[in-house]
């Protein structure tokens, strides 16, 4: 099949930016969206332009490096779905596909689709851990974790930290992201010593990044490629409103 | 113990933070914090919002009955004050939480996304983009904020120039049975006549289509904001989000069909002054 | 060349104890004048910078990825192995240990593995106290499941996500240590050359992959943990961006190759859909404990089934082969990865292939779901079966699922002795970048348990003793003529690469090299292929060198220019991989010759001749690289022939 591409293109974080426009032809319906850009930089290449950048890795839906809003939807709207995951038969002959970047002020523009996403770096770097010094720990079998509490944990601790949340939010709101971590990590037993320092410090500095609030749209929950429940968000409303009470006036 | 620290000097981490932290600073400087004086206060305001249409339906039990209940009010005294200053504080810190946030929320996202929602999965588009209400909260609220200040001063500052009826309201008084009117009476000492400024009130229809339509937004806005509460405040889960849900959709209905269901009246000829 | 492997002297089972109490420590107040590289940010890099910022030194980590949280690891599906014996079906470090000598076909060393055993219980332990959500059975305490051809349930996991969770678990520690000033984090940073000072690793040149701009960094040692080079292949389930720069230059700086012809090639990926493929998709190895592999007995059904005349619901139950329960009855599906593969190879070179392509086999759940019922398969693959839908379109719950091996992991790497030094004095390598643990062919769930080990467990002490004896004040300026040499070197081939100004783009040289190197050095190797490889290879090379079009400059964010890096590694890397495949004249493990194989087609060793391990020497530009040997001595393990039968 024919499509034809709509492409944020911008040199640099300084850059204005445009948007600039493409044929892709001969697509299988096989190609992942990725190799669908594979191919449409291939040609880029040979007609001596650069090709677009964009983020990927695994391009098995599990690393997280891929970011971009197809058509006005991040990841491009397959329920549970990455854009590396996103295959072209989704998509019809002839039509037009406008892909953007991730847009939010914590996550300026590095170059066309490739976002800077060390914001979430920091954010778990407050407190998104259980401070254990390599070996000094006990046998794994010595605290028995209750197997509902475990899989919920694990629910959240899917998460992939690609930012979809953040830029289907209307508001680039993060908190789906910071709740997943605060939940899983506040939902095991090892966690439990440092929970209300962890919530406090990772909603700070999830502020101090400048994301948005929670409107409870709940456009994160349905764009989000591990499918993470908007409960977790409300558990992280919990977590914070217990350790401002039980930390809060130290 | 120096040692150690040079080692792991992991316990230092948290402590500068939590030190300059208290609860009251985590309640107005956070983003979290915000949300729950938003979820309170809304939820302070949600509860005026019921008693206010409570006290309002008395109008159909003829004028004694809510000039009474209007008397009853008026007796609490200071206590009345109490009350108002607290809602009036609520208000101003709903709306502070909500201009704040809101601003928040634009330097977040200074550019838009070029191209309309049209997810592959075209039926999960409902999913994706955020609802109408959600979408216009600080819109709704702003108006309703507005009309609730026109509402003041047309009911209770009874500003003569802006309630639409060659009347004023300042001389609707009744006497001791609430009933009979009273010329001449005095602010703080007669009995004013509710239903006597109820109904002149809302006779004129340009001042009734404002009602309504601040209603119909009061209820847009709370058709979110009270399942949103129940999220920011952390009660929500996947299995009561459906009740909260319907809760939320089932009292912006009630006080909907509540309140309008005066002016609607007013204007049918349902309730008239004997 | 000195291979000295530095095997501790004692029984098997109390070398590791014995060494750690012979190595030198660093004093805890002198811990922080020493600055540590590490160079990739997976299970092992992660863990290996944040255990040693926890123990008091400087580090410095740097990634090509975005953030430290994204490394390959992170894809790992199945599992991880450790000999906790928490189901009481006899497990214990010995038989893990023998299992994984013997799961690499007898060309690993002993002590190594033996001592990968035995950390590999405080892995588990160090994990579930991060919050690792592992699988957990009713009672609160961890699930475990038997994996890739183990006859004990040793496995841990967490869903079909154990790579994932456990990199974050490193993720986290290594967090916290950036939060703490201990650890210095670079992503979106790649190395390109290692710095060696008087013979000793001594720091990096690297590029910041969004300004360009290439810079200098020094320490007291340098740690690679940069992962495997099944790109070499071009398709293969490594991730996009995986490569071998980081190991090739440290070999072209003196650091010996080992065994680069070992490569696992898994049983259970997605086949290939087209000429666009960019990569390919692992199903997890746990998916063959339930499907039955088969294909149909004729060519003539097969053909038919290729030309979509036929479904496999179709095919009478007497007219298919379950080859692998028909050869191995009492492994059955479950025959190490290396022998599904080849199997699937056979199969579809005698024309039985299942796929438009014709390199596809079914792997079949009807029997699991008859069963077992179709909620219980989706309870243990569901996320597989989904995985398999989106990028097939295919339903794999009424339709068979069609698989085809592909190359997953590498189990040669940088040569590193017991310490997990490579011979050039100062540079460690751990996990896959380095040869050590798996021999010849790796198990199921031990990739893991590896980068762990090494990250947690190993480096940190056995660093210790050389920085010990070099001392604090060993730490060169980066103003040196070192530092210098290799700045120049990296921007004149970065400089070159740009002007070139040619025709083809890296990805279609890197496809090129990547069809060679599968046809000629991939799941069966012969002379004849191999030679013609190690013509043909140079000849691409040139070609590149010559043809080459990167757009765009150096100052900015620049794909074409990272990846023609690559590629340009890759080039030359193919060509040792080859050598090395060619000198190696006999069959173990993921290693396999056609003119070495038993009458039954099964792998053939040699072990009077090739019981060694093979390290190549650099030896410049274009000069055939020279081969060293380090002799396996096995002491505690009998050689056999392995049978799965």
């Amino acid at each position: 099949m024919d499509l034809k591409l709509k492409v944020w293109r911008q040199d640099n974080a300084g850059d204005v930016g445009r948007f600039e426009e493409y044929q892709a032809r001969d697509i299988s319906p096989d190609m992942s969206f990725l190799e669908m850009l594979d191919v449409v930089n291939e040609g880029l290449i040979g007609s001596g332009k650069e090709p677009i950048a964009f983020d990927s890795d695994c391009r098995e839906g599990i690393c997280g490096s891929c970011s971009m809003v197809i058509n006005g939807t991040a990841h491009g709207g397959q329920k549970g779905t990455t854009a590396c995951q996103l295959h072209m038969r989704h998509f019809s002959d002839g039509m037009t596909i406008t892909i953007e970047p991730w847009r939010a002020t914590a996550f300026p523009v590095h170059r066309d689709l490739v976002v800077d996403r060390t914001a979430f770096d920091r954010i778990q770097q407050k407190g998104g851990f259980i401070s254990v010094r390599t070996g000094s720990v006990p046998d794994a079998n010595a605290i028995p974790v209750s197997k509902d509490e475990s899989d919920l944990a694990m629910d959240a601790a899917q998460c992939i930290g690609c930012g979809a949340c953040v830029a289907a939010c209307k508001n680039a709101s993060a908190m789906l992201f910071v709740a997943a971590k605060i939940s899983h990590l506040s939902l095991v037993p090892q966690g439990q010593p440092e929970r209300e320092r962890r919530a406090l410090a990772m909603v700070k500095q999830m502020d101090d990044e400048g994301f948005g609030n929670c409107t409870v749209t709940g456009s994160c929950e349905a764009v989000c490629p591990k499918e993470i429940s908007l409960d977790f968000i409300a558990r992280m409303n919990r977590e914070y409103g217990r350790a401002l009470i039980k930390k809060g006036t130290v | 113990m120096e040692l150690r620290n040079s080692i792991d000097g992991g316990r230092g981490l948290y402590d500068t933070f939590a030190q300059s932290m208290d609860f009251i600073t985590g309640i107005f400087k956070t983003s979290l914090g915000r949300k729950y004086l938003m979820a309170i206060t809304g939820a302070g305001l949600f509860g005026f919002v019921v008693m206010h249409m409570l006290g309002n339906l008395l109008v159909f039990a003829g004028p004694a009955a809510i000039n009474e209940y209007a008397a009853k009010l008026q007796a609490l005294g200071p206590l009345l004050w109490v009350a108002r200053i607290g809602l009036l504080g609520m208000v101003g810190l709903h709306i502070w939480s909500a201009l704040k946030l809101t601003s928040e929320n634009r330097e977040a996202r200074t550019v838009e996304y070029e191209a309309a929602a049209e997810p592959v999965d075209a039926h999960r588009r409902d999913d994706i983009v955020a609802k109408f209400a959600a979408r216009t909260m600080i819109f709704s609220g702003l108006i309703i904020a507005a009309f609730a200040f026109y509402h003041l001063a047309h009911y209770t500052w009874k500003v003569p120039q802006i309630n639409g009826a060659s009347a004023d309201f300042e001389s609707f008084y009744v006497a001791e049975d609430f009933v009979t009117p009273l010329e001449g009476g005095v602010e703080g000492k007669d009995h004013a006549d509710i239903f006597k400024m109820i109904v002149t009130g809302f006779k004129v229809p340009a001042v009734s289509v404002f009602y309504v339509v601040a209603v119909g937004l009061l209820c847009v806005h709370l058709s979110h904001g009270l399942s949103a509460m129940f999220q920011s405040l952390g009660f929500k889960n996947k299995n009561l989000a459906p009740w909260m849900d319907r809760f939320a959709m089932g009292a912006s209905a009630l006080i909907f069909i509540g309140y309008i269901s005066i002016p609607v009246s007013v204007l049918a000829g349902f309730i008239i002054i004997k | 060349m000195n291979l000295d492997a530095k095997i501790p002297s004692g029984p098997m089972a109390q070398k590791w104890g014995k060494h750690q109490f012979d190595l030198k420590l660093v004093n805890p107040a002198n811990k922080r004048k020493y600055e540590v590289i590490v160079v990739g940010s997976g299970l092992a890099g992660a863990s290996a910078a944040a255990t040693l910022a926890e123990l008091g030194y400087n580090v410095k980590c740097f990634c090509f990825q975005d953030s430290p949280r994204r490394a390959h690891s992170i894809a790992a599906q199945g599992g991880i192995n450790a000999a906790k014996n928490y189901q009481n079906d006899g497990d214990s470090v010995h038989r893990l240990f023998y299992d994984t000598v013997k799961g690499g076909d007898y060309r690993s060393r002993e002590a190594n593995v033996h001592r990968l055993a035995q950390v590999s219980v405080n892995i588990i332990d160090q994990c579930a106290a991060q919050g690792v959500p592992f699988a957990r059975e009713y009672g609160g305490l961890l699930a475990n499941r038997s994996f890739g051809g183990a006859q004990v349930s040793r496995t841990f996991y967490a869903r079909g996500q154990t790579g994932q969770q456990l990199l974050l678990g490193a993720y986290s520690s290594l967090s916290r240590q950036i939060g703490l000033g201990k650890v210095q984090m670079f992503p979106r940073t790649e190395m390109l050359d290692v710095v060696l000072v008087d013979g000793h690793a001594k720091g990096i040149v690297v590029r910041d992959m969004v300004s360009g701009e290439i810079s200098r960094h020094s320490a007291h040692a340098v740690v690679l943990a940069t992962g495997g080079y099944g790109n070499a292949f071009f398709l293969s389930t490594n991730a996009m961006g995986s490569n071998v720069t980081a190991s090739f230059r440290a070999y072209k700086r003196g650091a010996a190759f080992a065994n680069p012809c070992y490569t696992q090639i898994h049983p259970t990926c997605i086949p290939v859909s087209g000429e666009h493929q960019s990569k390919l998709t692992l199903m997890s190895e746990s998916l063959r404990n339930d499907g039955r592999v088969w294909v149909p007995k004729s060519q003539a059904v097969a053909e038919k089934i290729r030309k979509g005349e036929l479904k496999a619901s179709d095919v009478a139950e007497g007219d298919r082969d379950y080859y692998l329960e028909r050869k191995y009855p009492s492994f059955g599906n479950l025959v190490p990865r290396d022998v599904a593969s080849r199997n699937a190879k056979e199969a579809c070179d005698e024309g039985r292939g299942v796929v438009g392509s014709g390199l596809g086999v079914y792997l079949d759940f009807e029997d699991a779901i008859g069963r077992l019922g179709e909620s219980a398969v989706r309870e243990r693959y569901g996320n597989l079966f989904d995985m398999y839908e989106k990028i097939t379109g295919s339903n794999a719950y009424k339709n068979p699922m069609t698989i085809f091996p592909a190359v997953h992991y590498t189990m040669g790497g940088l040569w590193v002795d017991y310490n997990l030094m490579s011979n050039v004095p100062g540079l460690y390598v751990v996990g896959e970048a380095n040869f050590s643990d798996h021999g010849a062919n790796r198990l199921g769930a031990s990739a893991l348990m590896q980068g762990l080990a090494d990250g947690y467990f190993v480096l940190p002490y056995t660093i210790g003793q050389y920085l010990a004896e070099v001392g604090p004040d060993d730490r060169p300026s980066v103003e040196g003529s070192e530092f210098a040499g290799a700045e120049e070197k990296v921007r004149g081939q970065i400089d070159q690469m740009l002007s070139i100004k040619g025709k083809r783009t890296p990805t279609s040289f890197h496809r090129e090299l990547g069809q060679i190197m599968w046809d000629k050095c991939g799941m069966a190797r012969n002379k004849a292929g191999l030679e013609e490889a190690i013509k043909k290879i140079p000849e691409l090379r040139a070609e590149f060198w010559d043809n080459l079009n990167v757009p765009g400059e150096n100052g900015s964010l620049n794909q074409s220019l990272e990846h023609a890096g690559r590629v340009a590694d890759f080039l030359e890397f193919g060509e040792l991989m080859c050598r090395d495949a060619l000198q190696r004249e006999e069959s173990c493990g993921g290693h396999f010759r056609e003119e070495h194989q038993t009458p039954e087609g099964e792998a053939k060793r040699d072990d009077e001749n090739f019981s060694f391990v093979g390290a190549w020497e650099y030896k410049g530009e274009n000069q055939t690289p020279e081969l060293h040997k380090e002799n396996l001595v096995y002491e505690e393990v009998k050689m056999t022939q392995r049978s799965y039968k």
